[in-house]
């Protein structure tokens, strides 16, 4: 193992900070023309959207993480970017594209929200009712769960008329051109919320890395505290993929550069870390999108090709553990 | 004291721990060995809240383990597992300051650090305060959660097998340190063992289990005698009286 110079993390934190700023006023102010009014408020309320679901993303990833203890994983593999896809296919299968399009915005986030938040109500409900005790037993039945959405979603996708499956299509890509400032609003306070919630118990999250038994011998109602935040992710992760669509590898993406970059796990100093970077990887990738792919191309396309190439790079130099 | 009544705990058709009542005496050590698959570690689990058990009660000083808040056993017991698995990133001075986690919930407080500076010194791991758990050997990774253990500072302490891992020179420094924090601090120490030698050596009493049950509990002088270990183990022992300690020769 090489050698390396312990980082102070608040030097990493001013840094990432200072990139994510300069993405920031970059998204704002390039290839800007004609009046700076209708140009800042046309681009504030995308960045906005941008930023809460940065924040939705890497927050929900690696606190997701923590309970999990384990790295790798998603909230997606409970199921949930499948179930909205299921969403989407199912109201394009029954209504068609036109009628789809023309739903109100602010019922279809009402309806994928709530959708998703039954889901995973039923989902814990198994773990509620002690029928299964064991997180990694409710993990797999998320993925089952998800199979089947995916599988549904597939049948339905070959029965469609073709020229609605190109509508549906573009649908299933996370796209930020489109966000209505109505629902950022109601977004906001959704995450305000679970984020409220989550500072209570923030004390606890450290020593949920720890493990199940470490954390329980250090006193910590280690049962009430997967439950609030599965519950917290869950809220997160719903309100960004209603938002925008399915953008969920690109938290495993930014939750492991924070964990590399941060010398230490303390999540007082990864979850900002996380939340900076998920800022530079959106904000940046949407204003490389914008000015040099002139909006010809998708951003998750561009953060899963550069979240490729990283975690390849990544493997290579074994540093995975 | 704890008090262990009825106390089963079972996987399917399996039982594990059958119907165990004991008193652990307050103070000194207490050993638990036995067979693989006794139910030793599933025993200890279930005295530190970690597995529920089916039936029966452990009560702790007189608190019921299976209804007092976490928070507050927390500042009376702890306990260290055999494998303790961590995606964190952290430092052997990082691990120990969560031993006050009970007491200060991560604000660690001057009190705090002299417990920490304390603990890491105890374990002779005060060098390697800032080196990253990743980055130790087993032993050394064992010595730094054990200090983190004793950090917590409750009255009564619960090891799984702390001898895993460690060399002889560690596991006799090991063994002392808990004899020491029992005599000094009046600390309850309960071990589950492997080495009947150890138990022998460092305990105040020994409670053998087999198949799940409490077979035998007593004083070393009373457990560790030829018969007593052939039932328990299935394979014949001699026992010396070597420096006042009774010893178990096994190896031929």
């Amino acid at each position: 193992m090489q050698h390396e110079k312990k980082r102070s993390p608040i030097v990493v934190l001013t840094i990432t900070a200072a990139v994510a700023a300069a993405a920031v006023v970059a998204f704002m102010t390039v290839g800007a023309r004609g009046n700076w009014g209708f140009v800042l408020s046309f681009r504030g309320t995308k960045l906005f959207a941008l930023i809460l679901v940065a924040y939705s993303i890497a927050v929900s990833t690696v606190l997701f993480q923590t309970i999990t203890n384990n790295r790798i994983l998603t909230p997606a593999i409970m199921g949930f970017d499948w179930l909205y896809m299921l969403l989407q296919t199912l109201f394009v299968f029954v209504l068609g594209a036109a009628a789809t399009s023309a739903i109100d915005a602010r019922l279809m986030f009402a309806i994928e929200v709530g959708t998703m938040l039954a889901f995973s109500l039923v989902l814990y409900r198994f773990m509620f009712s002690g029928a299964v005790k064991d997180l990694h037993l409710l993990l797999l039945i998320g993925v089952v769960f998800g199979t089947l959405f995916r599988s549904l979603s597939g049948f339905l996708q070959r029965l469609i008329d073709p020229n609605d499956f190109v509508v549906l299509q573009d649908r299933l890509f996370a796209s930020f051109n489109g966000v209505d400032s109505n629902l950022l609003l109601i977004s906001t306070l959704f995450v305000a919320g679970a984020s409220a919630l989550g500072l209570r118990i923030f004390h606890t999250f450290d020593v949920m890395s720890l493990g199940r038994e470490t954390a329980i011998s250090l006193g910590v109602d280690h049962r009430r505290v997967t439950m609030t935040v599965l519950a917290i992710v869950t809220v997160l992760v719903s309100v960004s993929a209603a938002l925008v669509g399915p953008v969920t590898f690109f938290g495993l993406l930014v939750a492991n550069l924070a964990y590399i970059l941060m010398p230490t796990g303390k999540h007082r100093f990864v979850l900002p870390a996380a939340i900076l970077l998920a800022v530079i990887c959106l904000v940046g990738g949407q204003t490389i999108l914008e000015r040099v792919f002139a909006f010809d191309t998708a951003l998750s396309i561009v953060i899963e090709f550069a979240g490729g190439l990283f975690f390849i790079f990544y493997l290579l130099r074994g540093n995975a553990r | 004291m704890i008090e262990i009544t009825d106390v089963t705990k079972a996987y399917g058709n399996t039982t594990v721990v059958d119907h165990v009542t004991a008193k652990l005496p307050k103070g000194g050590i207490t050993s638990i060995i036995g067979p693989n698959g006794a139910g030793k570690s599933t025993l200890l689990s279930m005295i530190a809240r970690l597995i529920p058990s089916d039936q029966g009660t452990v009560l702790v000083d007189g608190l019921d383990v299976a209804h007092t808040s976490g928070e507050t056993l927390a500042r009376r017991l702890s306990i260290l597992r055999q494998d303790n698995h961590m995606t964190a990133r952290l430092t052997v001075r990082d691990l120990v300051a969560f031993g006050r986690y009970p007491y200060s919930k991560g604000r660690t407080t001057a009190e705090d650090q002299a417990h920490i500076a304390r603990a890491l010194g105890y374990l002779g791991l005060e060098e390697l305060g800032d080196r990253f758990l990743d980055e130790l050997s087993g032993g050394q990774r064992q010595r730094a959660f054990v200090a983190m253990v004793l950090c917590q500072d409750t009255d009564y302490m619960l090891f799984d097998e702390p001898l895993n891992n460690l060399d002889i020179r560690h596991a006799v420094g090991m063994m002392k340190l808990l004899g020491n924090a029992a005599r000094d601090f009046g600390k309850t120490v309960v071990v589950v063992l492997h080495d009947v030698n150890f138990a022998s050596c460092y305990s105040n009493h020994i409670i053998v289990m087999r198949n799940g049950k409490l077979f035998l509990q007593g004083t070393p002088h009373e457990i560790i005698r030829p018969e007593t270990l052939e039932q328990t183990y299935g394979c014949p022992f001699d026992v010396q009286d070597i420096g006042g300690n009774r010893i178990a020769v096994y190896y031929t």
